[in-house]
């Protein structure tokens, strides 16, 4: 690996993984070590999917939003041809970024240093100085922005790898592809990003996103404020939450549970009042009669927080949440979320989910906040990982392991453990590809 | 009181209206905060992406009705709202205050801020810019609406907004 050899290198005593003992511990030096960081980028963020948008995003043609993934700068485009593409927003002249907004629509691209142009599907226009330029200096058509190597369109999902023999999306999304579907099949004619995106941060390691959004164990500890305000606001929580969670393959996980708030799509709680009870049955309705009961039931009276390894978080509860981390050092993220939602939803429905997000789960909500707090707390406490060294992961390990199945519950581990197995599968290049 | 009224507020009233507002905030008197505001108000921050947003169609950083921002002090006000406990300090300086006229029985304001947030050793820097609708009533004036407007590009790093912003 690049002269790197992380096999006989210093990437060893990451994980303890003792089944017999029940142990499942992750070496803080993980959290905190630019070795392992930059063994992350090689090994993970530089190969295997990695999500960029959703295809809602740019809804017409010349539509475009530009956002930075792994350290590359990319561009989301959907090309007059109707085709969303994501190229590397780089200039092939001289690197250069080429389009410099955030979003907008634009038949063509310049690149204001030497104004070198593209057209939205990416290939270079002619310039008048071209007879300038050799033929091999400046090849002919198809030569342009460079795409991502990799790009897929999973049901509106757009993710892109950087390596090109990464596996097709639908093996990289194994397990995981029956939890996205369940999110993608909630609206009758598909789904799409709300406009408004959270755009924040946390001073810490990328993975302690990961494991919160899939960890049940923080949620009343640390959230006891939103579930007093939800309490408050007449939402009956005295059922508790019921579920558990899955190991999903390739690293990804789910917590699949029920709990007492309502979903927009469609599980109804007595809060809404009595209109509202019929509308969303009839939402209900309709999606069985798309899907199927047995669907239905998981799409719409179940909730779940599901990680789509490595970089996608989805909360699929009381409002619907895109989560994007982008790790930038090792105590350093990018976190962007945005709301999905079915395309055509009631005008009250919109308006209420839209209020559960921002209350729940932003970086202004009651909740989020808190979790900030406690990755930034742990980060501070990672600076002593040479005397306390390993952070665990167990609970629940010895029932994963001997069962009863209906044994396993949410606020065990078993999801944290199956994306760690995964991550240090990769990470010590043991996951790499012959 | 009628928009006639609205019209006739000085400035000079209204920026004592904020530096009031200023000072209970920074010295973290939420209860009397909350006093400034109509029970009608609103208290919004669009995300940084949709600053021209609006909270039933667009995605919010905060997008709070009354009961809502009385159910946000509430939980401030507690210790277990783990990422202000203990408080961050605040302070906070508020210029560039210009009333543009009566908008129903409200009197449009808008000015700027610059907020510096103080915790755990590090300082971050929020800016932006008020856009406010100020009811004048026989008490003083009410904050109908009042919603503040980032000038950053995205929470990076301050990663969030815990504090009234």
């Amino acid at each position: 690996m690049d002269g790197f050899d992380t096999r006989t290198g210093p990437l060893t005593g990451l994980l303890r993984d003792d089944p017999a003992a029940g142990v499942f511990r992750v070496n803080r030096r993980a959290m905190v070590d630019q070795t392992v960081f930059d063994a992350e980028m090689r090994t993970i963020f530089d190969r295997t999917w990695l999500y960029l948008g959703h295809e809602s995003e740019v809804p017409k043609p010349g539509d475009f939003r530009t956002r930075s993934l792994a350290g590359r700068p990319l561009l989301l485009v959907r090309g007059e041809d109707g085709v969303v593409r994501a190229f590397l927003n780089v200039c092939p002249h001289r690197g250069a970024t080429v389009c410099r907004e955030r979003r907008g629509n634009a038949g063509s691209f310049t690149c204001f240093y030497h104004s070198w142009t593209f057209r939205n599907d990416g290939a270079r226009m002619a310039l008048p100085n071209d007879e300038a330029y050799s033929a091999e200096a400046l090849p002919g058509p198809g030569f342009g922005l460079k795409p991502a190597p990799r790009q897929a369109n999973y049901r509106g999902f757009v993710f892109v790898s950087f390596d090109p023999a990464a596996p097709s999306i639908e093996d990289h999304l194994a397990g995981a592809r029956v939890y996205l579907d369940a999110v993608a099949d909630q609206g009758e004619d598909g789904m799409e990003v709300i406009e408004g995106s959270q755009l924040y941060s946390a001073r810490g390691n990328w993975k302690l996103l990961v494991e919160n959004t899939i960890d049940f164990l923080h949620t009343v500890p640390v959230h006891q404020t939103y579930f007093k305000f939800l309490k408050d606001f007449g939402t009956d929580l005295s059922s508790g939450v019921s579920g558990r969670g899955f190991d999903l393959g390739n690293g990804h996980a789910v917590v699949a549970f029920k709990a007492g708030w309502g979903r927009p799509v469609a599980r109804w709680e007595p809060s809404w009042g009595a209109a509202e009870k019929a509308r969303i049955a009839k939402v209900r309705e309709e999606v069985a009669a798309r899907v199927g009961e047995a669907r239905a039931r998981v799409i719409a009276d179940t909730d779940r927080n599901l990680c789509l390894f490595p970089n996608l978080l989805i909360n699929d509860i009381m409002a619907t949440v895109l989560r994007q981390v982008n790790p930038v050092a090792p105590g350093y993220m990018e976190i962007t979320q945005w709301a999905l939602a079915p395309k055509g939803e009631d005008p009250a429905a919109r308006a209420r989910r839209l209020h559960a997000f921002n209350t729940f789960l932003g970086p202004g909500g009651f909740a989020t906040p808190d979790d900030i707090e406690a990755f930034e707390g742990c980060q501070r406490g990672f600076g002593a990982w040479r005397e306390v060294e390993w952070s665990d992961y167990s609970r629940g390990y010895r029932t994963e392991l001997d069962g009863p199945e209906d044994a396993i519950r949410s606020d065990h581990e078993l999801q944290i453990r199956a994306f760690y197995r995964r991550w240090h599968d990769l990470v010590t290049a043991r996951g790499a590809r012959p | 009181m009628n928009a006639a009224a609205a019209a006739t507020a000085t400035r000079a009233e209204v920026e004592d209206f904020l530096f009031l507002e200023a000072d209970l905030l920074d010295t973290w008197r939420l209860d009397e905060w909350l006093g400034l505001f109509a029970d009608d108000g609103r208290y919004e921050i669009p995300t940084t992406d949709c600053p021209d947003g609006d909270p039933a169609r667009n995605l919010f950083i905060v997008a709070d009705s009354m009961p809502v921002l009385r159910g946000r002090v509430q939980r401030l006000k507690s210790i277990a709202a783990y990422s202000e406990s203990p408080r961050s300090r605040t302070r906070r300086v508020v210029g560039n205050v210009r009333l543009h006229g009566a908008e129903g029985d409200a009197l449009r304001v808008s000015a700027n801020f610059i907020i510096q947030r103080v915790k755990n050793e590090v300082a971050d820097s929020y800016c932006g810019r008020y856009d406010l609708l100020l009811r004048p009533t026989g008490e003083g004036l009410r904050f109908v609406r009042r919603r503040a407007v980032l000038d950053l590009d995205a929470l990076r790093p301050q990663g969030r907004v815990s504090f009234i912003l």
